[in-house]
């Protein structure tokens, strides 16, 4: 009888984490739909650009100061790049 | 009379200084210059330069100034050419990677000509020094199909011990009415590395002694394995950006990075020290010849209206991890306050933390002999840092735009566990590193 509850509780377990994985899943395509339809839901129309065209919404808004920025933290930190190419260029580091 | 011309004789030299700019990269870049005066004019009037000065110095250390000129033409059929040069000059000390003692210490400079003293209770820094770099980069992006856009560049980089050459290649696709971009791109750069005194063999003892006496170059020379090394850099970077309505915009990016060949350096040493913490020794440092970097960055902004003065809110935040064991989180964040009709102030607020390399170790302890990798450099230590400054730019006349700004960098180095002898603990082993960075930026 122990025995049998143990089989028991195993199936259950294979059972449950089946029905996880597969919730997991679930979750993961509807989260995938729901962005994927977002993205084309948002954004704007050619005349509302109006803000987003100003050179301080630009994603890098002054390139000086970021040639500058990456120069210095490439040379005096372990981590490099990520917005930009992080490549080689001086033998600061 | 003769003042008055003399004023207007100025005020021309002025407004040439564009043209002459102008007509001065079109020669450089060998494409035909057109000689009619008006034509001139014309073709003035497309390029757009930034200029920018930056001085950046750290307390008791390293000190560099760097200039930068940058040009952008954008042709016909949205062709956009970009040209950048940067020259920049550094001098001062540098941490050679040997810890403070409670004695004073001696080391040879890397050169093997001659050597230096740091006193008691101070981290040796290197104070040799000085090197002056020229960069060139060129950019050349046009469409290649309907929301369809390629790019590709060259970078050339060249300081008295290193020479780095570049290309890169980048296409990127828009949907969603322009609301939408996907981008990837690939770069490569080859770089020889060519120090004075050549490269030290890896954990070979730095000799100290008599370095005017008659076999002091041949020993030297046994601590030497070559005079160059390579290393290429292998960058690919996937991104999306999308536009979320008429106050924002995000971008998420992942970046994986190769790099391969000779990636210690040959400037650094890690002391050995006795049971006592006294050094003995200072051997030259290891890393492997390969590393993977990958990184993910996420950033977004957002214009607030009127009640929040119109504010630009730029953050955003980049995970980097690696095969040596370091992971990093960045968060950086400005905001963009306009101040009357044509100026703006804008801080900036950056965070930094990294974990160690796992070979990563302060000093060697008990005079064990050491194989493997081993690097002391603070750099691939654990260490936080944060950047506070402000930016202040005013558009003046016709459009150009000055802007001043003004930052403080502070690096504070951490002990990632290491238990340390207790002699040590009057010096101080993880020295906090300050600097202030100023720039002056010019844009006409």
């Amino acid at each position: 009888m122990k025995a049998n509850k143990a089989v028991f509780n195993t199936l259950s377990q294979v059972n449950s984490s089946i029905v996880h994985s597969s919730k997991v899943k679930l979750i993961l395509l509807t989260v995938m739909t729901i962005n994927l339809s977002a993205c084309s839901s948002l954004g704007v129309e050619p005349w509302e650009r109006d803000l987003l065209a100003k050179k301080e919404m630009a994603l890098t808004s002054s390139p000086v100061d970021a040639a500058l920025d990456d120069h210095i933290y490439f040379s005096k930190e372990a981590s490099s790049g990520g917005k930009s190419f992080g490549g080689g260029g001086c033998g600061c580091n | 009379m003769n003042n008055l011309n003399k004023k207007s004789k100025k005020t021309n030299k002025k407004v040439n200084l564009k043209a002459a700019l102008s007509l001065a990269t079109s020669a450089l870049l060998g494409t035909s210059v057109v000689t009619a005066p008006v034509a001139q004019a014309k073709e003035a009037d497309e390029w757009q330069f930034d200029s920018a000065f930056l001085v950046y110095s750290e307390v008791d250390r390293v000190s560099a100034t760097e200039a930068i000129i940058a040009g952008t033409k954008t042709f016909d059929n949205d062709e956009i050419l970009s040209l950048k040069l940067t020259v920049d000059a550094l001098t001062g000390a540098s941490a050679n990677g040997a810890i403070a003692q409670p004695n004073a210490q001696t080391f040879t400079r890397p050169s093997g000509n001659g050597q230096y003293v740091t006193p008691a209770g101070e981290t040796p820094l290197d104070d040799t020094f000085h090197d002056t770099r020229v960069q060139l980069n060129g950019q050349w992006t046009q469409p290649l199909a309907d929301n369809i856009t390629g790019s590709v560049g060259g970078h050339f980089s060249k300081e008295y011990d290193y020479l780095s050459l570049g290309v890169n290649g980048n296409v990127a696709y828009d949907f969603n009415r322009k609301n939408s971009t996907i981008s990837m791109g690939l770069s490569y750069f080859q770089d020889t590395f060519t120090p004075e005194g050549g490269i030290p063999k890896p954990l070979s003892s730095m000799l100290v002694g008599d370095s005017s006496s008659s076999d002091w170059d041949a020993e030297f020379a046994k601590t030497r394995i070559s005079d160059s090394e390579d290393k290429s850099t292998t960058d690919l970077l996937v991104g999306f950006t999308q536009v979320i309505n008429r106050r924002m915009i995000t971008a998420f990016n992942y970046s994986y990075s190769m790099v391969d060949g000779y990636l210690t350096d040959p400037f650094k040493v890690v002391s050995v020290l006795n049971s006592d913490g006294i050094a003995q020794d200072y051997i030259y440092e290891n890393r492997p010849d390969s590393r993977v970097k990958q990184s993910t960055f996420m950033q977004a902004k957002y214009h607030f209206d009127d009640s929040l003065l119109n504010t630009v809110a730029d953050v955003s935040y980049r995970y980097m991890w690696d095969d040596w064991g370091i992971n990093s989180h960045t968060i950086d964040t400005r905001f963009t306050i306009p101040v009357g009709a044509a100026s703006y102030i804008e801080p900036h607020i950056r965070f930094y933390q990294q974990s160690a390399a796992d070979f990563y170790q302060p000093y060697i302890g008990d005079g064990k002999a050491q194989t493997g990798f081993v690097s002391a450099d603070y750099r691939i230590g654990e260490m936080t840092a944060v950047t506070v400054g402000a930016k202040y730019g005013v558009v003046l006349n016709g459009g150009n735009e000055l802007s001043f700004r003004i930052e403080y960098y502070r690096q504070m180095p951490t002990n990632a566990g290491f238990v340390d002898p207790q002699r040590l603990n009057s010096v101080d082993l993880y020295p906090v590193v300050e600097a202030v960075i100023a720039q002056v930026s010019y844009s006409f």
